[in-house]
């Protein structure tokens, strides 16, 4: 999907060995250089000495727990973004890993779409300055200061967090964002809606960015998410 | 242990030994005071009579010569009683009195000893002992007189038996009573050990046995048993999401099987090989969110949600959620109302969120209007005032109501109770999607925070009212957000 130009490096630090073989196979398959942990001391060791751009941490290990292995980092002085795994989904044990030093968090179980979105997002975090006043993506143009956006010479009118929601697309564009991503970082809600909501709001959106345009920018990508870029797949 | 062990082993009987030896020393002290103090004044009146009877004596002595006192002496040594007397001359021969030997150089020195005696008339052979004052006269005579002091050892030994006997009785009384009492909480405190090893064999019905004196035992066994009751109630609850674990869980895993199992059996294409695969992810994440939504009950009900407690407004929630389900109800024909004033609450926001989310999602779900259910025309159906789902924040009291109203069906007064239940989802409801969780998740969280959730009659319509306290501290929560206020507008 992406991590084209050099390839990714990540560190899994699992200590179920089938689910991490399996987590290595999946990012390998995608184009990333997978290493591997057992245990929380192991892990430490090498997110210490290699050079990661993402690291996945479960929760529990044996030997040394995962927060803090994240705290033991971050007290070296060693940002590399981690990501959580985690089989307590709970709200205030996710506070907790963030609170830790994580960067982001993921329930168990989990699907891989759902990990991988997340680890493309934390790596672009990582890796370049996205804090750019203006967004584009094709012929479509956001600007962040005067919340103006435009397609093409038309100008669009959207809601305040149509474009919010427009605004972590753009800022994520070529990257997978998941349902449960938008709902964390556009809504600031952490909980699993029983319904298909975020699809309307998307379904919105893309009435008003690609309605009557011949090149569609905001594709939905069965099975994980949606993604906002320029040409077809 | 045995039992006696055990019984001296009790606080009570400890105790009890510890005030048995305060009071044989307050009762030992008390004698002892009692007997020097009679000694002391037994030797103060010896000495007062003596000294008078030797000035009378010597007055004598000076006005009828030797023989007036010879006479007086001889016939006051004859009268009965514990009087001694000797007069002796300057060679220390004696000449008169009754004392047959003292002990040796009593009448060398003058004034007052303590000495052993032996009287003329005496029959026995016993020495006694006697407090003597011995003066000179003018020629050198010695007049001996004293008092014997078996009166005052006496009086001493009386003492010291009935020092005896007050201890011995202390001891007994004290020893008794203490084995009464320890025996009486030893009795009680093994009745309160049998019900807990019942109840830890696993009786959880089990009780323990309150008193009517209303003493700390009882206090602490009525405590015990309101903990009992919280455990057990803890433990139904644990067992009945169990059951619905093991019931409806296995509904959902059973179809994933078989539809794995239909499409190995049968050779298909490439195409309907993954449809049975999408089916089968779908299926599955149909069942990580019940599953979620589950252990999101169990743990508000057993309270442990109660840490990431703060204070916001009520209405902003509401707010919130509208914003984020608007369009999910006007895809649906529908429409949603706020209607707020600014509510503080301290409470789990997240979980509150929730718990509105869930209540609207339902309104969507179930809250059209129709025409089956209610005598209501095609028009009425259609009018937008029947389309409406109104969510409400407002303050009543010292509560705080959540409350979300639509126009649908309703759901009729015998069954709101079991719709709250889990699992339950109602007759009308079978055909669309859901966990049939959402109204116990509601219910879950308003009673984490010490409220409930209500279910009333719109007329028609269902009104579900989250009913919260607004709890402790939100009056220090108004006093922070005011001076915000103007910043804000500015």
């Amino acid at each position: 999907m992406s991590a084209t130009d050099s390839k990714m490096r990540l560190l899994i630090i699992e200590d179920d060995r089938e689910s991490a073989d399996y987590l290595a196979k999946a990012f390998r398959e995608v184009g990333y250089v997978a290493d591997l942990a057992g245990d929380g001391e192991e892990g430490l060791v090498l997110a210490e000495s290699g050079d990661y751009d993402v690291l996945v941490v479960d929760r529990m290990l044996p030997k040394r727990d995962g927060l803090s292995l994240i705290g033991a980092l971050r007290e070296k002085g060693n940002r590399t973004p981690v990501l959580i795994l985690s089989a307590l989904g709970q709200v205030d044990d996710r506070i907790k890993g963030l609170r830790a030093g994580g960067d982001d968090y993921l329930p168990k179980p989990y699907s891989f779409a759902e990990l991988l979105a997340r680890v493309e997002v934390l790596s672009r975090r990582h890796g370049g300055p996205t804090e750019e006043t203006t967004y584009r993506v094709g012929d479509l143009e956001l600007d962040r200061l005067s919340h103006r956006v435009s397609r093409g010479k038309d100008e669009l009118t959207l809601q305040p967090r149509e474009f919010r929601l427009l605004e972590y697309l753009m800022k994520h564009a070529g990257q997978v964002v998941t349902r449960t991503m938008l709902l964390e970082n556009v809504w600031d809600y952490h909980f699993d809606p029983q319904t298909n909501v975020i699809d309307v709001h998307i379904s919105r959106l893309r009435s008003k960015i690609d309605k009557g345009f011949e090149r569609p920018l905001l594709h939905t990508i069965r099975g994980a998410g949606y993604m906002i870029r320029d040409g077809i797949r | 242990m045995t039992a006696f062990g055990k019984l001296i082993r009790t606080t009570a009987f400890r105790l009890t030994l510890v005030y048995l030896f305060l009071f044989a020393l307050f009762a030992a002290s008390l004698l002892g005071y009692f007997a020097w103090n009679t000694r002391r004044l037994i030797t103060e009146q010896i000495t007062s009579t003596v000294t008078a009877e030797n000035a009378e004596i010597a007055d004598i002595f000076g006005r009828r010569g030797l023989r007036g006192l010879v006479f007086t002496i001889e016939n006051r040594a004859l009268r009965p009683g514990s009087n001694l007397y000797l007069v002796t001359t300057p060679t220390g021969q004696a000449i008169a009195g009754n004392v047959g030997s003292l002990a040796p150089g009593v009448m060398a020195a003058t004034g007052w000893s303590e000495t052993a005696y032996r009287r003329l008339d005496d029959q026995d052979k016993a020495d006694h002992r006697a407090l003597v004052f011995v003066s000179e006269l003018s020629g050198g005579f010695r007049l001996l007189i004293g008092r014997d002091l078996d009166e005052r050892k006496r009086l001493f030994g009386i003492v010291l038996k009935a020092a005896q006997w007050s201890l011995l009785v202390v001891v007994v009384l004290g020893l008794g009573g203490g084995v009464f009492v320890a025996r009486r909480v030893l009795r009680r405190i093994d009745a309160i050990t049998g019900t807990t090893q019942r109840i830890m064999a696993g009786d959880l019905s089990g009780r323990l046995p309150v008193g009517r004196s209303g003493d700390e035992l009882d206090r602490l066994a009525e405590n015990l048993n309101a903990m009992l009751e919280r455990i057990e109630t803890l433990m139904l609850g644990l067992k009945e999401v169990s059951d619905n674990i093991a019931h409806d869980l296995k509904t959902p895993l059973t179809r994933l099987r078989n539809r794995a199992e239909e499409a190995l059996a049968k050779s298909g294409s490439e195409a309907e090989y993954r449809h049975a695969l999408e089916r089968t992810i779908d299926e599955s994440d149909g069942l990580i969110r019940t599953f979620n939504a589950l252990l999101m009950i169990a743990r508000a009900e057993s309270g442990q949600a109660r840490g990431n407690m703060d204070n916001f407004d009520a209405a902003e929630v509401a707010h919130g959620i509208q914003e984020l389900y608007e369009p999910l109800a006007e895809q649906d024909g529908m429409t949603l109302r706020v209607k707020t004033a600014p509510t503080p609450l301290r409470g789990n926001r997240e979980l509150i969120s929730q718990a509105l989310a869930n209540l609207v999602e339902n309104a969507i779900k179930y809250g059209k209007p129709t025409p089956l259910g209610q005598p209501l025309s095609a028009d009425a159906v259609a009018a937008p005032e029947n389309r409406e789902i109104l969510i409400e924040a407002r303050r009543e009291g010292d509560q705080v109501l959540l409350s979300v109203t639509d126009r649908g069906p309703g759901i009729p007064e015998p069954d709101r109770k079991h719709a709250v239940e889990r699992f339950v989802r109602l007759e009308a409801s079978r055909t669309q999607p859901g966990s049939g969780l959402g109204l116990s998740l509601a219910s879950a969280v308003a009673t984490l925070h010490g409220g409930e959730l209500r279910l009333g009659d719109a007329h028609p319509g269902l009104t579900a009212t989250l009913a919260i306290p607004a709890g402790l501290g939100v009056s220090d929560a108004l006093a922070a957000q005011t001076p915000d206020v103007p910043q804000k507008i500015a």
